[in-house]
């Protein structure tokens, strides 16, 4: 698998090199949020706002009232907590076309509660108005910049900063409220988001060898959550539904998909992986992972779980698995 | 406005308009048996002053009577409208005017009756369902192109508007109106250390300092002065005026930008030209009236103005 630096960094002065009318903001976390090269390279196109994020969303929806498309960079808890109201009345009720980038969502940062966003998905779609993206990789990174500035209306992207992967074709760009289609199977729907889909697909492999047929979602459009391609994946698993995100149990992904799955009248089991209602604390990536019950040998005993069936698929198993780009649907079976 | 109007000097039409502002929204309290009634006190002659002297604006766009409320803003929704057409069409060289304390709104509505940019009959509607003249105004409302109601976002809001304005060259300048109990809230702070940090000056603040916000006396809710010195510290450029002084209000905005947020403190009296008010000191944040005396008292109040008016 193929691990790439600072995707957003460079992607970001690419993509606004012929839109003049793209402007930065930032709350004194410009290079933690990858805004630094644009910073540089376009320095009028900038605006710094110092550790101010009322002010900075705000003034975002001033500026989107005059034609200007303010992407606001900093991390995710601070754009939904510390601004909410903010988001709400100057960005949101307008419909503005305010982008709202967010960095280190969940338990992606060290930094401990203050930092952790894992509610962000749940307020958020809560929000008239509101799209909400998710990235999972580097594709995803690169592409979500085109399906952001399609919307007519405010964005909130859960983006993804630093070393990430490759996990789908450069040449597949994110789709808007369309899934990408990883594995096709039967026996179980399971439907990721984020980071938390390169785990999945560790436990996908290993599951796959040992005969467990799954229909494997990555989402990144979570509202609007209107994909069709969503409820035909759980109307035809025959044990269930699978979720799996970073963010809380309540609120997001997983309560999106029981959503609609209860409107549409799927009766299947449904069972959500993710932060099981509680406050996290600073520690890594790969910690929290565990103790939360984020990582591919989670989703490994909840598969066991709906089955009915024990595997034997140790942890030495799933660290085992080395991740290639995954391909279009149509290439999908040649995994 | 009427000719004999027209041929009063502007500083004796500010007085003319202010004390009609106050004479109307007296009248809409008495018909409610509620209102803004102390706002429309102090504010009458800072409001007047900025849409006779200060703001540049042309003739309003929006109908006399205010249309129906649109249904709110979304992608689903293209006629979706702001009260912004009553400060008239939006060009580089006229100015923008932005409310921030949306419970004004009766004071505006009035206003833009007085100075001939909405139809008395307007006001009919306060606060009837389906209405744009809401009782705390929206961006549909009539005078109004932000939604304002939750303090302190609008002097943020006017930002973004003036740095797309400096960056496209217009000469417009951007008037925010503020309540000094907005100066309680960070971000307030947060926008005035913006504003000076990018030398912002085609933003200019009236502020309507009448000491009094929902709990009583700003001083015993929580203090804000001296606000001159905060704000001059935070590097604005400050006048401190009497707020019933038309000369003094617009003084301030006649000065060349020199690359300081402009900011005017109109130190206001909340029961101007309503002395009957004083004794419901410090609660004037809202008035309702106690029963038919002191409601008869009120209506005795506005003959003797009407009369004195010759309306």
């Amino acid at each position: 698998m193929e691990l790439l630096k600072r995707v957003h960094a460079q992607n970001l002065v690419k993509w606004a090199k012929d839109k003049p009318n793209v402007v930065v903001l930032s709350a004194d976390l410009t290079s933690s949020s990858e805004a630094d090269l644009f910073r540089d390279t376009y320095p009028d196109r900038f605006y710094s706002f110092g550790i101010a994020e009322q002010n900075m969303l705000s003034v975002a929806g001033g500026m989107a009232r005059e034609g200007l498309y303010p992407f606001v960079h900093t991390f995710a808890v601070f754009i939904y907590r510390r601004a909410y109201d903010q988001v709400a009345m100057s960005v949101a009720y307008p419909n503005l076309p305010v982008r709202m980038i967010g960095f280190l969502p969940g338990i992606l940062t060290p930094g401990g509660a203050t930092h952790q966003a894992i509610e962000d998905i749940a307020v958020m779609r809560a929000l008239p108005n509101m799209t909400i993206l998710e990235t999972g990789d580097a594709t995803d990174v690169e592409s979500v910049l085109d399906v952001a500035h399609a919307i007519d209306g405010p964005v909130y992207v859960r983006m993804l900063r630093g070393e990430i992967p490759r996990l789908f074709d450069a040449g597949e760009p994110m789709q808007f409220n369309r899934a990408r289609v990883l594995s096709r199977g039967t026996d179980l729907a399971l439907i990721t988001s984020g980071i938390c889909t390169e785990e999945a697909m560790r436990a996908t492999n290993v599951l796959k060898e040992r005969g467990v047929s799954i229909q494997h979602l990555h989402v990144t459009t979570l509202k609007p959550f209107t994909d069709p391609t969503v409820l035909e994946a759980a109307a035809n698993a025959k044990y269930g539904v699978i979720t799996m995100e970073n963010h809380s149990i309540l609120g997001g992904l997983g309560t999106a998909v029981a959503e609609v799955m209860a409107e549409a009248g799927i009766g299947k089991r449904l069972v959500r992986i993710g932060i099981p209602d509680v406050f996290s604390h600073g520690a890594s990536r790969q910690y929290l992972m565990k103790e939360l019950g984020l990582d591919a040998t989670a989703l490994v005993r909840k598969v066991e779980e709906m089955i009915g069936q024990r595997l034997n698929i140790t942890e030495d198993d799933l660290a085992a698995v080395r991740l290639t780009a995954v391909h279009s649907d149509a290439k999908a079976e040649a995994l | 406005m009427s000719n004999q109007a027209q041929s009063l000097t502007w500083q004796d039409q500010v007085h003319r308009v202010a004390r009609r502002i106050r004479m109307r929204v007296l009248e809409h309290t008495l018909n409610n048996n509620g209102g803004y009634l102390s706002q429309a006190c102090s504010s009458a002659e800072t409001l007047a002053t900025l849409y006779l002297k200060v703001m540049n604006l042309g003739p309003s766009e929006a109908p006399m009577v205010p249309p129906p409320f649109p249904g709110v803003p979304g992608p689903g929704n293209k006629n979706y409208f702001t009260g912004a057409a009553y400060n008239g069409p939006r060009a580089p060289h006229l100015d923008r005017f932005f409310l921030s304390p949306a419970h004004y709104a009766l004071v505006l509505y009035t206003t833009l009756i007085e100075v001939g940019r909405m139809a008395p009959e307007g006001l009919a509607q306060f606060n009837q369902d389906g209405s744009t003249v809401e009782m705390i105004g929206a961006e549909h409302s009539p005078g109004m192109e932000v939604t304002s109601g939750s303090l302190a976002q609008a002097l943020s809001q006017a930002i973004g508007v003036a740095i797309a304005r400096r960056l496209r060259g217009e000469a417009g300048r951007n008037w925010v109106f503020m309540s000094d109990g907005e100066f309680q809230e960070g971000q307030t702070w947060e926008a005035m250390e913006f504003m000076s940090f990018y030398k912002l000056d085609n933003i200019g603040i009236y502020v309507d300092v009448n000491g009094q916000q929902c709990d009583g006396k700003t001083e015993t809710v929580m203090n804000i002065e001296p606000l001159k010195a905060r704000l001059e510290a935070f590097g604005a450029r400050v006048f401190q005026v009497s707020g019933h002084d038309p000369e003094a209000l617009a003084a301030p905005a006649q000065l060349e930008p020199d690359g300081r947020p402009l900011v005017v403190l109109a130190y206001t009296d909340p029961c101007r030209g309503l002395d009957l008010l004083r004794s419901r000191a410090p609660k004037l944040h809202y008035v309702r009236f106690t029963g038919p005396e002191e409601r008869q008292r009120y209506e005795a109040e506005l003959r003797k103005m009407q009369a004195e008016e010759g309306v």
